[in-house]
């Protein structure tokens, strides 16, 4: 069976796009904090833990949001859909954030609710609380997005029917700067019982992966 | 043939592995240590980890330093042992024997390497090392990078963090690309060395033991950190002998979806990845010969795993934390505590749960409170972390 990428997200340049569709863009937003409050208000998405979290956790909750609110993931059995990350720089943005509260002793004041996110996975952690999703689960840490490393990984689970629906991609906060890029994949049977919208499934593979986060770029 | 039928037929052989830890610099040196019940656990007072006295599982420097000269030396090109970070002569030193004694081709196109770290280099982030290391060393691909070029492997490194599973899902993903014939030879090697950063974050959850940690015992207050760095061979290539030999027969993750920093209530996330594992090993949770538990020392971890070991009907089976010995070393934990559990099959043998005497889950577990001989042919290994993660693998002897 043949698997297909049914939703995308991308964010790139504190502009947000959803299935191709340009979703949000201001121009006089200059940091990252501001963009993802404002994105957070308009698509009047709902979830206090999101104020919480760190901005890896915030970009990848938002950018989960926005592909699978209109997705039936839960038609799926938990145990049968799955989470593979990647990105170049793991959680050094928080890791950062740590290290201040450490470097001086008069000043020491490591806190619990920062010290957790010093770990990549964790934004996969918040998106599988959200959405109920207990299979599979995989944080890989590339220096710039490689389609064919997520596509081979996401491939084989789906070929072992470890899953039958899969979040992937690439999800990047260093400072004001930040990417994102994540896609719903799922059988084709499955995609066939979806409702038409306004996305054509794509083939789900190391080149289309590539051919959809790289769409800005030309 | 259809793929499923080839990955059914492909077996994952386990090679060499090594262990660097407190304890020792090779697995042999290691099971020596646990089977004279060394503790590599000690009370450590030194003001740049941590201002006070905190029990912790070091590597003795001196002679890893002893260690690394001597493989730079015998280094085709000339490379100077203090150009390396703590942790990347770690990595090196424990590479470095697989490789020798397998004599392993790092150059060959179906040869990978996998990284498995929680942290990296991040003792860099220190001010003492800021003029010493180029930033660009907190990248985990770049720490990947040094070690690969070290050996020239051929294939761009895979890097796993994955909190503290990062070792076991390194191992499950190795045998993956193994069965479906991507690779025929995969070093795993995993490493995480004892930082500010992490003794502070740790105490700061209150998560750390004032005492050498005591995994599933009435009396357990914490973890304790240790710092090693692990490798393990797997290959598609069936060794050459007669003996039996170890394979990697089934490995599964799954997710909590509960709490980023707390286990699962019930334990049916990781129960799941037992069930998984064991399926695809393709035998019954009572035909496991040992468990090699996560078995942190915290009192949620130890009591989540309980769950979960009774929910995939394993209470009966021996099982152990070997955590009491080197404390909970992150991203080699999976890679060096499976690498035990592949001696334990090896020398028929299975070692004690250090720190353990008083039990201290609600569910009776069968702790090993001794060395024992034993037939050991069928062994379970799991991990779970922050994030919700679990993960479980099964190995097998054939």
């Amino acid at each position: 069976m043949r698997q297909f990428i049914t939703a995308y997200t991308l964010i790139d340049g504190f502009k947000c796009m959803v299935n191709g569709r340009l979703l949000f863009y201001q121009e006089n937003i200059l940091t990252f904090a501001d963009f993802i409050k404002a994105l957070y208000k308009q698509e009047q998405v709902n979830y206090p833990k999101f104020y919480k979290m760190d901005a890896l956790g915030k970009l990848g909750f938002i950018a989960s949001e926005l592909l699978l609110r209109n997705k039936d993931i839960k038609s799926y059995p938990p145990e049968l859909t799955g989470v593979v990350l990647s990105n170049s720089s793991s959680s050094l943005d928080t890791d950062i954030a740590h290290n201040e509260t450490i470097r001086n002793r008069e000043h020491y004041f490591p806190s619990p609710s920062v010290f957790v996110y010093t770990l990549p996975n964790i934004v996969i952690g918040e998106i599988c609380i959200r959405n109920g999703i207990k299979g599979e689960n995989a944080f890989l840490v590339s220096e710039s997005f490689n389609s064919e490393l997520i596509a081979g990984y996401v491939t084989d689970l789906f070929s072992r029917e470890l899953v039958k629906g899969c979040l992937c991609g690439w999800i990047e906060v260093l400072g004001n700067r930040c990417e994102a890029f994540l896609a719903w994949v799922e059988n084709q049977a499955d995609v066939a019982e979806t409702k038409p919208g306004p996305f054509n499934p794509v083939p789900f593979d190391a080149e289309h992966l590539k051919l959809l986060k790289n769409q800005n770029d030309r | 043939m259809g793929y499923r039928t080839q990955i059914t037929m492909k077996q994952t052989y386990i090679y060499e592995d090594n262990i660097i830890s407190s304890l020792g610099f090779t697995t042999q040196e290691n099971i020596e240590s646990i089977r004279s019940n060394a503790i590599g656990i000690r009370i450590t007072d030194d003001p740049l980890l941590y201002p006070r006295p905190v029990p912790l599982s070091k590597v003795d420097p001196a002679a890893l330093e002893t260690r690394f000269n001597a493989i730079c030396e015998q280094h085709k090109r000339s490379v100077a042992p203090d150009s390396f970070t703590r942790l990347e002569k770690l990595l090196i030193t424990s590479i470095r024997e697989v490789i020798h004694r397998d004599d392993l081709n790092p150059y060959h196109p179906k040869t990978l390497l996998i990284l498995s770290t929680t942290k990296g280099n991040i003792d860099l982030l220190e001010e003492r090392y800021k003029a010493k290391f180029n930033h660009k060393r907190l990248y985990l691909w770049e720490l990947a990078r040094i070690v690969q070029t070290f050996f020239g492997f051929v294939n761009t490194p895979v890097i796993i963090s994955n909190a503290c599973i990062s070792g076991v899902l390194a191992l499950i993903t190795a045998s993956r690309y193994i069965q479906s014939g991507t690779y025929d030879d995969v070093v795993v090697a995993g490493g995480d060395i004892v930082s500010e950063f992490v003794i502070a974050g740790f105490q700061s959850f209150q998560a750390l033991s004032p005492d050498p940690c005591k995994p599933f015992d009435q009396n357990r207050s914490g973890l304790s950190q240790g710092e090693a760095a692990g490798a393990i061979h797997l290959s598609s290539r069936k060794p050459v002998g007669n003996s039996r030999m170890v394979t990697l027969a089934g490995g599964a993750t799954t997710n909590d979806a509960n709490h980023i920093s707390g286990p699962s209530r019930t334990g049916q996330e990781l129960s799941l990845a037992m069930d998984r594992a064991l399926q695809q090993a393709g035998i019954d949770a009572s035909a496991l010969n040992y468990i090699a538990a996560h078995g942190t020392a915290t009192a949620y971890n130890d009591e989540m795993e309980a769950k979960a070991i009774a929910l995939s009907k394993a209470e009966q089976v021996p099982v152990s934390s070997q955590k009491g010995y080197w404390g909970h070393t992150l991203g080699a934990a999976g890679i060096i505590e499976s690498a035990v559990a592949v001696a334990s099959m090896r020398n028929n043998q299975l070692y004690r749960s250090a720190g353990f005497e008083t039990p201290g889950v609600t569910i009776p577990l069968n702790i090993l409170t001794e060395h024992r001989d034993a037939e050991v042919d069928q062994v379970l290994k799991s991990a779970s972390g922050f994030g919700g993660c679990n993960a479980a693998v099964v190995f097998k002897k054939i």
